[in-house]
């Protein structure tokens, strides 16, 4: 066979398996939309369930997921980015800080039940919070902090080491190198992981089964020590507890809650290649 | 004889067991050019370095001997060693201009520092860079991103940065090495004036340079200072036979 035809073959094939890879994606997405698109109204997103959530809209299980991911983002920013700064540009490199770094890769790679399990060991009976949004934001925020470690650690490694030199040549202290010239090119890494993270808080289902999740609560939280429902966990819970449920109602569920995913995600795509336009030196 | 501006005192110097200078010893004049150079690895760029204590940043060092600038140890522990960094400016070997416009290029030290005053600030941006002789290439386009400009004049530029902190002493380590003849000769002729100003210690690219531009020049092989002369002694009748080679180039 000639050397040109091996190319196209090779092609083709590389072609289909993308197809392969794409299609399942797009089949997802399509047939939530055909299928959700009819259970979608204002009132869908804006009112309580009732009769046993086959009537009525997912208000308050959207509200506890907003609620939930800012909770996560308040908790696992400032101390994952604190963290990484602390880790990627002060931290000598000791047996101590290669322990860390090793958790923190393991801790990526951990079942998101076992955090669940063990947000309620800590934080609802030893700590004594309760099924809360705080202990459910304090649990996804554990599981949170791994993504946007790692990633904000790759996005500070990756800014040129001359930065640093030159801005101590300035009389820059470590911090003022750091504030004035690191975090300002590596933001765009930082953003996109604290996104990434906060995107697998919000559809998790495990970490708040135990810690926060409502099964049926047709009412807004009052305080950080109520328990809320939440989109993943009401999807699980309209999918295969109760009996005689609507498809439609299944449907527009997942489609709320992708729309959600998907929305953070652009916004994500947004912000960084605004930063990354403004970056270049 | 005048105090000296820099007093190197028996420095031995090594990265981890490494010892890369061996008890050197040198003073330099205020306001003279001052040439360190040798082959690669004779721990020229370590030394430079060293008076403005940018190895503080390399982990795993060791030193011995005093360094004294203006008669003050500067590794005494009561040193602010940003503040000593403002007035031991450094260039290095290649252009790094920071991210950022040229205007924030040459004033980003005076910021660190807390400078405010627009006007003082104007003031010293079209000093700094009228001194690096950049000003009338760049006074057009000084909200212009750094990396724009030529690989000599962000040479320049990085001069110019160092200037704004209005130091005593500058340390210039090799700034021409990656530039072309005509940007090098533009280096050159801005260095030239700014002798009368500054304690210069440059790393010349060649020999020639060195020639050139020394009052006194500092022949560095394998860590050891072989020879340290005025310039027109040392380029035409050196003493040690090793400097001879070397200057000749017959070295090797
Ligand atoms: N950061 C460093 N870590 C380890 N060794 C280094 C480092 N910097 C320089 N050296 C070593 O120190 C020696 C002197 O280097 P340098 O000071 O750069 O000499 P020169 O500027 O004269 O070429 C070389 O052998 C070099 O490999
Ligand atoms: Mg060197």
């Amino acid at each position: 066979m000639s050397r040109y035809r091996m190319q196209r073959l090779g092609f083709a094939l590389l072609t289909l398996i993308s197809l392969v890879v794409v299609a399942p994606i797009l089949a997802v997405i399509g047939i939530i939309l055909v299928e959700g698109m009819g259970a979608i109204s204002w009132e869908f997103i804006t009112a309580m369930p009732f009769d046993g959530m086959k009537q009525g809209g997912i208000f308050p299980a959207l509200v506890g997921t907003l609620l939930l991911t800012l909770g996560t983002a308040v908790v696992a920013i400032p101390i994952g980015v604190g963290g990484t700064i602390y880790l990627a540009e002060y931290a000598r490199d000791t047996l101590v800080t290669r322990c860390i770094r090793l958790a923190i890769v393991n801790l990526a790679g951990i079942p998101s039940i076992v955090y669940g399990l063990f947000g309620l060991g800590m934080f609802v009976l030893f700590l004594r919070m309760g099924t809360s949004i705080l202990a459910g934001a304090l649990t996804l925020a554990i599981m949170t902090l791994p993504v946007i470690i790692s990633t904000a650690e790759e996005s500070l490694r990756s800014v040129p080491t001359e930065f640093r030199t030159v801005s101590a040549s300035l009389g820059g202290t470590r911090w003022q190198g750091i504030r004035y010239i690191i975090l300002p090119q590596a933001l765009p890494g930082i953003i996109t992981g604290i996104i990434l993270g906060l995107l697998r808080a919000a559809g998790e289902t495990a970490p708040i089964l135990f810690t926060v999740a409502a099964f049926f609560l047709p009412r807004l939280p009052q305080s950080p020590f109520d328990p809320t429902m939440a989109l993943p966990y009401h999807l699980y819970v309209i999918s295969t507890q109760v009996p005689g449920m609507p498809i439609h109602i299944q449907h527009g569920t997942a489609l709320v809650l992708l729309a959600l995913v998907l929305s953070m995600n652009l916004f994500a795509t947004i912000i960084r290649s605004y930063f990354r336009r403004r970056r270049q030196w | 004889m005048v105090e000296a501006k820099i007093h190197i005192d028996k420095v031995s110097y090594a990265y981890g067991e490494n010892w890369v200078l061996n008890d050197v010893t040198l003073d330099i004049a205020p306001n003279s050019v001052t040439v360190f150079f040798g082959p690669a690895g004779g721990g020229k760029t370590t030394l430079l370095r060293l008076i403005n204590r940018l190895n503080d940043l390399v982990e795993g060092t060791q030193m011995k001997g005093r360094i004294l600038v203006d008669g003050q140890d500067i590794y005494n522990s009561e040193i602010h060693i940003p503040t000593l960094r403002r007035r031991v400016g450094m260039v290095f070997a290649l252009p790094l201009p920071l991210p950022g416009t040229v205007r924030e290029n040459v004033l980003y030290g005076l910021k660190l520092a807390g400078v405010k005053d627009r006007s003082r600030l104007d003031e010293i941006l079209e000093q700094s860079l009228t001194q690096s002789a950049l000003w009338d290439e760049v006074k057009d386009r000084l909200d212009h991103l750094a990396v724009a400009l030529s690989g000599g004049q962000q040479q320049r530029l990085c001069i110019a940065r160092s200037l704004a902190l209005e130091p005593d002493i500058l340390l210039l380590d090799e700034p021409t090495s990656g530039l072309d003849p005509i940007s090098t000769r533009k280096v050159e002729d801005s260095l030239f004036t700014l002798k009368e100003h500054y304690t210069v210690i440059i790393v010349p690219h060649s020999i020639q340079q060195a020639a050139r531009i020394a009052d006194k020049a500092a022949f560095f092989l394998m860590g050891n200072l072989v020879e340290y002369a005025a310039g027109t002694e040392l380029f035409t009748r050196p003493r040690k036979k090793k400097t001879e080679e070397y200057v000749t180039g017959r070295f090797g």
